[in-house]
């Protein structure tokens, strides 16, 4: 335990006083049993899974929601600009089942704090749950988020009592001044949205994730779910995938992966790793017959 | 800045013949690195590249795919006036064909815009012939205002416009502007612009700069496809697509490549493109533009449009009709060129359901205008919400 404390990085050492985990490595139920005792609380809800999915570019609704259902997300988020208010059936709100997933309506469109605020409104005055993504994005080529703006938008949104979730660039000080206006998490990217490079922001996002008082969800540009598990393993509380499973061959099969990378990641995590060296460090010690020095 | 004061003809043809003769692995080379420079680009155009189609379609096929989903975006044009002041060759409503002539009124573009919603459309493109005096500021803003009420997306595809203006009819609900040059060839453009302000081949180039400034936040720029040589158009479309990718970073650019059609003026096409060149330019402008949206039209033959779908085609119009009120009274004015794919939306999106895509009629809603009241085809009664209680 001592060799644990002394390499465990500050978050991980957080989470494994906070959390009761089971000692027991050989219990098959490990991983359920963690995922109970390892809520992921956004908003003042608790959720078993850690994987946030987007709804956007599948082929079909029913392809979609196969995808959801092996994903075994509880959140999905929704673009309002897709949603056809005046459909007297929506092809994409008719395929979600509002018992099993809580939906997310994101402002994808909004280019300034205005427009987001609006569409955070008309979402919620059509009987949407009161949680927002906030996306403000003025540049379509890169789909760049404003920081300015994603700030403005979300103050208002905290005073107009919503659960904001904002989407922003992997800056360690606009978290914390979003985090400061009250949003229920923070969303930073790890690549270009749909780039599915993975991790490019890895240095930024773990100094978000050390410095967090809410919830830090990893969004957009994971490509496979070794991406998901390796934010999860930095200590990231969720991940939001969208492109990544919707464009693959099989959308559910992916689903249902990257569901297991975050699980592992997740577990990785509060399992606390191993250092990294430089050096080889053996498994078996060739002095360990000798005493402790100075014992 | 203006793109008519940095466009270089000259340097378009240099980089074409410089770039005629590139090999089968320079080209493939070329398809794979993503974001080309302009002038690895121009090797996709060389015909060489023929040989090549289909790994430059796999290639588009998977860019757009990431990019875009695999979705198709579904519009309708409605055209408001079929009145014109302006002499060109190719056009069905070139002053001075003996066809019928009428200008919307107001009550009648709801009607039509209604007729649109009723089949499912939810993005209305506005077009028009080019008459100054009847199809005005006045009457345009007016009837984006009307059509907004009906839809949530609203585009122009009129005459080329001055920024004022433009910004008129952004608040007035006007989300992209679609303004195509036809040809970048100045001399092939004289030649078939004979009159009318249509002649001005500069005003129209710089117009979507202006439409951007105007605060447009979708610009859609083509080339008509048939006048002059296709590689020189096409290489000049994606270099003023690349420049109001620059200067104009808040617009999202959508190109396209409309093929000249039969229309009332007889014309025949000088260049005709076939439809393997067709395919060919479809996957050059994929491939070097990676970001652009590409529309389709209905010029283009049901089959051939299904075969398009996976190569890079982004939206495409759907149940269409080029004759001002068209929709809900046809047959009584004429109209801009024959349609080829005259499938309903419905019949559309069932077939791109078949090729694995999903039509999206709605991918929009009012930003910078608040929703009006009573919007769209349906609305939930007083005290009710769309999707359950409204949580306050």
């Amino acid at each position: 335990m001592a060799f644990e404390r002394q390499y465990l990085s500050p978050c991980a050492r957080r989470a494994r006083e906070t959390r009761s985990i089971p000692q027991n490595g050989n219990n098959p139920n490990h991983m359920c049993a963690v995922a109970l005792t390892d809520p992921l609380t956004v908003g003042g809800r608790a959720f078993r899974s850690r994987l946030i999915v987007g709804t956007g570019k599948f082929s079909s609704p029913e392809v979609m929601a196969d995808a959801l259902a092996a994903s075994q997300t509880e959140i999905v988020t929704v673009a309002l600009r897709r949603v056809d208010l005046d459909a007297p059936r929506d092809p994409i709100m008719a395929f979600i089942e509002r018992e099993r997933y809580l939906i997310m309506p994101n402002t994808s469109g909004a280019t300034d704090a205005a427009e987001a605020v609006r569409l955070a409104r008309l979402a919620r005055s059509s009987g949407l749950p009161p949680f927002i993504k906030v996306e403000v994005i003025p540049d379509p080529r890169y789909l760049m988020p404003d920081p300015v703006e994603t700030l403005r938008a979300c103050e208002t949104l905290v005073a107009d009592g919503f659960t904001v979730l904002p989407y922003i660039h992997a800056d360690p000080v606009l978290a914390k001044k979003l985090e400061e206006t009250g949003v229920a998490a923070v969303m930073p990217l790890a690549a270009p949205i749909g780039s599915g490079r993975g991790l490019k922001m890895e240095a930024a996002i773990a100094m978000i994730i050390e410095q967090a008082g809410v919830p830090v969800v990893v969004d957009a540009g994971l490509g496979v779910p070794s991406h998901a598990a390796a934010a999860m393993e930095m200590g990231a509380d969720a991940v939001l995938v969208n492109t990544a499973i919707a464009t693959a061959a099989s959308p559910a099969r992916m689903a249902r992966a990257f569901a297991l990378g975050v699980e592992a990641g997740r577990a990785a995590y509060l399992a606390g790793r191993a250092p990294e060296l430089s050096a080889a460090s053996a498994s078996s010690p060739l002095t360990g017959f000798l005493a402790p020095h100075g014992g | 800045m203006l793109f008519s004061k940095e466009f270089d003809p000259g340097a378009i043809s240099g980089l074409l013949s410089r770039t005629r003769n590139a090999g089968r692995e320079e080209i493939v080379a070329a398809a794979a690195t993503g974001a080309p420079t302009l002038e690895s680009a121009a090797r996709l155009l060389a015909p060489a590249a023929g040989y090549e189609v289909e790994t430059l379609a796999r290639l588009a096929h998977r860019a757009t795919v990431v990019r875009f989903g695999k979705t198709i975006g579904v519009y309708a044009p409605l055209y408001l006036s079929n009145e014109c002041v302006c002499t060109c060759t190719y056009c069905g409503f070139s002053m001075g064909l003996p066809i019928k002539r009428h200008t919307l009124r107001i009550d009648e573009v709801v009607r039509e815009a209604r007729a649109l919603a009723r089949r499912g459309i939810r993005n209305i493109l506005l077009v028009s012939a080019e008459h100054p005096r009847l199809v005005n500021p006045e009457y345009v803003a007016q009837c984006v205002r009307e059509t907004k009420r009906v839809v949530p997306y609203v585009g122009l595809e009129i005459a080329a416009a001055d920024e004022p203006d433009y910004a008129r009819y952004v608040a007035a609900g006007c989300d992209g502007v679609v303004l195509y040059q036809e040809t970048y060839d100045r001399a092939i453009y004289a030649e078939h612009h004979l009159a009318g302000p249509k002649k001005r081949f500069d005003w129209r180039l710089d117009a979507p700069q202006r439409a951007s400034r105007g605060g447009a936040r979708h610009l859609g720029i083509g080339a008509l496809l048939g006048l002059a040589d296709w590689r020189f158009d096409v290489l000049s479309l994606v270099t003023h697509a690349r420049w109001l990718e620059r200067h104009c970073w808040r617009s999202q650019i959508n190109v396209s490549i409309p093929r000249i059609n039969r229309a009332e003026g007889g014309y025949v096409p000088r260049r005709p493109v076939s439809d393997r060149d067709f395919v060919h330019i479809i996957l050059f402008l994929r491939l070097a533009l990676p970001t652009a949206g590409i529309a389709l039209s209905t010029r283009e033959t049901p089959a051939l449009r299904d075969q398009l779908v996976p190569l890079g085609i982004t939206v495409m119009s759907a149940g269409s009709s080029t004759e001002p009120g068209g929709y809900s009274r046809p047959g009584e004015a004429g109209e801009q060129f024959e349609l080829e794919d005259q499938r309903s939306p419905a019949t559309v999106a069932a077939r791109l359901r078949e090729l694995g895509y999903e039509a999206v009629f709605k991918d929009w809603e009012h930003m910078a205008t608040a929703r009006p009241q009573g919007a769209g085809t349906t609305s939930a009664g007083a005290g009710t919400t769309k999707f359950g209680v409204a949580a306050n």
